[in-house]
């Protein structure tokens, strides 16, 4: 097969790279004290976390920046960041929310009007752009299940109890590099509660837009389910096609007592960059779950489409006996994308079990790596995980790699790996054909099998999400 | 039988990498009758019915292939399927994770848009596949599994088979559809093959053995040897070609 015909196949164009035309308020770019007490006296924070932004901050200064990942990428250059970004219209009532924003979300596909919910699904949205949430929908509803669901500023203000016992708890403030970076400037974000026995009745989720010019993106989100409760939240972002790279450095922490569960899904379609590699997002995010309680469960499931660099190893630390961890993972690196993803399962608890699911998909120049790490800790008798990792190739310029690490203290534990590497056969492709199936829809539909196993995972509408987009970042300029 | 030539292969070269293999074949397929492709080893059947589909393997170096009085040399594989050529590949190709159902509806509605005829939906096609299962005696978890992923090569051909019936073309080639197959399999799959019998089909069966003509009946044994066809007769050449092999025939 002819290579111009697979890349014209494979250099999706990036669908949501509009800019809102809006007006915003901007801090010159740099990083010092200076900008961390503005961001704090912008969002009208308590002492308390300004002096837990300005620790981070300090820490921080004294760290350096990790370069272990297979990654490369021109240096970056925190000081001409500016780290605060926010729409000057409609910050102080939910109702004035600017049009153009309701229009923009709109265009990604986003109600914000809680009326004009599609059909049936009751999708609750928490909208950030750049650095401020302008709208979180379904709040009052959800109180009355006494689930809280709002910005992770309003939550410092509102509820620093859980605030206070709950940030740093999961991934502490110099966890890394990244982490200390938003920990010292983090603008917004969600956070959830979900009370004992709750059952969350309706999908939660968060869209992150980047659209000013020159700013990163530092949200920092916390979930907390308590005993016997359940929640399914997902998140999803784009940012605007620019030429120039931007930063997004974000720290998800979760929190999972005895009985409960969080099923956390992820659609991640940053700006990618062109075929060139100029422009697109920088991803460097630290995601972590605690499955502290005995008897609890996280997922992670994620869909990784876009963004020039990757960075990011969502983690389940499986303290609780019988806990269980989940990472179902679909990473796709095309035009001059670089990711480096996977997962960390430290299992610490007695018959704790993971399952690691990684399909990495690599097209044009794109260069994907799996780095995963299992833990099985002295006191974790019983503990089992499985990994899979597969990897597809499409044409003969882009690169999978895949590093899985093992360290067990317990050699009861169970540990089975399996990786494969394939490429898209001429001879499927042909058969394909033969049937009548155009090159392109033959692509995608051999790609999509190999999803199957981690897109089966995410929620319906979601899946259905995940599925087109895949399309579009595979498929594009072709007929 | 010109009149009524379906297909038209004239003076066909082709060549896979630097090997020659086609060396000036012609041959008619009548519509409505079935021919027989024998011959032995390295002969070029294979590679003829790759030709005749446009596989990536062949380049046409000489000749002409004409399908319903317009030439398709230049045509692409798929445009070639949705005009309404099938192959049943000697070894159907697995597909992970890709649902056989989808693919088949996928197929079918690729072909029924290039009719200008209406998509099938879901129900509708489920209820299509289903018929076609029962007749070639596959189980109903063929709707679900991935395409030809583990399956046994009896499963695997009237699997083929099953896309045939479904897609419904007009000129058919069956490369090697007895190969591997028990009895039982080779009379659902035969059974399935006469079922499109319908007087203006035309099937190009490629063949090593006779066992499989026992169960479609040809009206026409071509055989093919070094590229070339050196002879065509009725039926009756397969008794004799069982007995005394290739050796024996002389180019007409």
């Amino acid at each position: 097969m002819a290579n111009e015909g697979l890349d014209k196949a494979v250099s999706g164009e990036y669908a949501l790279g509009f800019e809102i035309d809006i007006e915003t308020e901007t801090v010159p770019p740099g990083l010092d004290r200076g900008t961390i007490e503005f961001i704090s006296k912008k969002k009208d924070e308590p002492q308390w976390m300004l002096d837990l932004r300005l620790k981070a901050l300090e820490k921080w200064f004294t760290m350096t920046e990790p370069h272990w990942a297979h990654l490369e990428y021109e240096p970056i250059d925190y000081q001409s960041i500016s780290y605060f970004s926010a729409p000057k219209e409609g910050l102080n009532s939910l109702d004035e929310v600017d049009p153009k924003i309701l229009e923009a979300y709109k265009k990604l596909g986003i109600s914000l009007e809680e009326q004009k919910q599609l059909a049936g699904v009751k999708v609750a949205v928490d909208a950030v752009v750049d650095s401020v949430s302008v709208k979180t929908t379904y709040s009052e509803e959800l109180q009355k299940h006494g689930v809280i669901f709002c910005s992770i500023s309003e939550a410092i203000k509102e509820h620093p109890e859980l605030i206070k016992k709950y940030m740093f708890s999961v991934v502490p403030m110099a966890d890394n590099y990244f982490a200390a970076l938003n920990s010292a400037v983090f603008t917004d974000g969600t956070f959830v509660y979900i009370p004992k026995g709750v059952r969350c009745p309706m999908e939660l989720s968060t869209y992150f837009r980047i659209n000013a010019v020159n700013t990163g993106q530092f949200e920092r989100t916390l979930i907390v389910a308590d005993e016997g409760s359940y929640v399914s939240y997902n998140e999803g972002c784009s940012a605007p096609t620019r030429d120039e790279h931007q930063l997004h450095a974000a720290v998800v922490e979760l929190v999972i007592m005895k009985d409960a569960e969080i099923k956390y899904s992820t659609i991640q379609n940053w700006f990618p960059g062109d075929e060139n590699g100029k422009g697109g997002i920088y991803n460097f995010v630290t995601k972590r779950a605690l499955c502290q309680g005995d008897n609890s469960k996280v997922s992670w499931t994620q869909v990784e489409t876009g963004s020039a660099i990757t960075w990011k190893y969502p983690s389940c630390i499986l303290k609780g006996d019988n806990s269980v961890g989940e990472f179902y993972s679909v990473a796709v690196t095309t035009l001059a994308q670089q990711a480096d993803t996977g997962t960390k399962m430290i299992h610490l608890g007695k018959n704790t079990s993971s399952t690691i699911i990684s399909k990495g998909i690599s097209a044009m120049r794109g260069q994907n790596t799996y780095r995963g790490l299992v833990k099985i800790g002295a006191n974790a008798t019983g503990a089992r995980n499985y990994s899979e990792c597969d990897s597809l190739l499409i044409g003969p310029n882009c690169g999978a790699h895949t590093f899985p690490y093992l360290e067990s203290k317990d050699t009861q534990g169970q540990i089975e790996h399996e990786a494969t590497t394939s490429k898209i056969s001429d001879e499927q492709l042909f058969y394909l054909r033969q049937r009548g199936i155009n090159e392109e829809d033959a692509v995608s539909m051999i790609v999509h099998g190999f999803c199957k196993q981690v897109f089966s995972q995410l929620p319906m509408e979601y899946a259905v999400e995940a599925k087109a987009l895949l399309e579009l970042t595979l498929e594009g300029s072709v007929g | 039988m010109s009149t009524n030539s379906i297909m038209t292969i004239e003076n066909l070269q082709a060549k896979i990498g630097d090997k020659e293999i086609l060396k000036g074949l012609n041959l008619q397929l009548e519509a409505g009758k079935v021919h027989a492709i024998m011959g032995p080893n390295g002969a070029g059947k294979s590679t003829l019915s790759k030709t005749l589909v446009g596989h990536y393997d062949v380049t046409v170096t000489g000749g002409d292939i004409f399908y319903k009085g317009k030439s398709i040399k230049e045509m692409e594989a798929e445009e070639r399927a949705l005009e309404g050529i099938f192959l049943s590949f000697q070894h159907p190709v697995e597909i992970p994770g890709v649902n056989n159902a989808y693919f088949l509806r996928s197929a079918l509605n690729a072909k029924r848009k290039h009719e200008g005829k209406e998509e099938l939906n879901a129900a509708e096609f489920l209820r299509l596949m289903r018929g076609h299962l029962e007749m070639l005696g596959m189980k109903s978890d063929m709707i679900s599994r991935s395409l030809n992923e583990g399956f046994s090569g009896g499963e695997k051909k009237r699997n083929e088979i099953l896309q045939m019936l479904i897609l419904e073309p007009e000129v058919i080639i069956l490369d090697e559809i007895d190969s591997g197959l028990d009895i039982d399999a080779l009379r659902a799959v035969s059974e399935g093959i006469n079922k499109m019998k319908d007087g203006k089909r035309s099937f190009l069966v490629i063949t090593h053995y006779s066992r499989i003509l026992d169960y479609i009946k040809p009206d026409y044994i071509h055989v093919l040897k070094d590229g070339r066809i050196i002879k065509t007769a009725g039926p009756e050449l397969v008794a004799q070609l069982e007995e005394h092999g290739y050796d024996t025939i002389e180019e007409e």
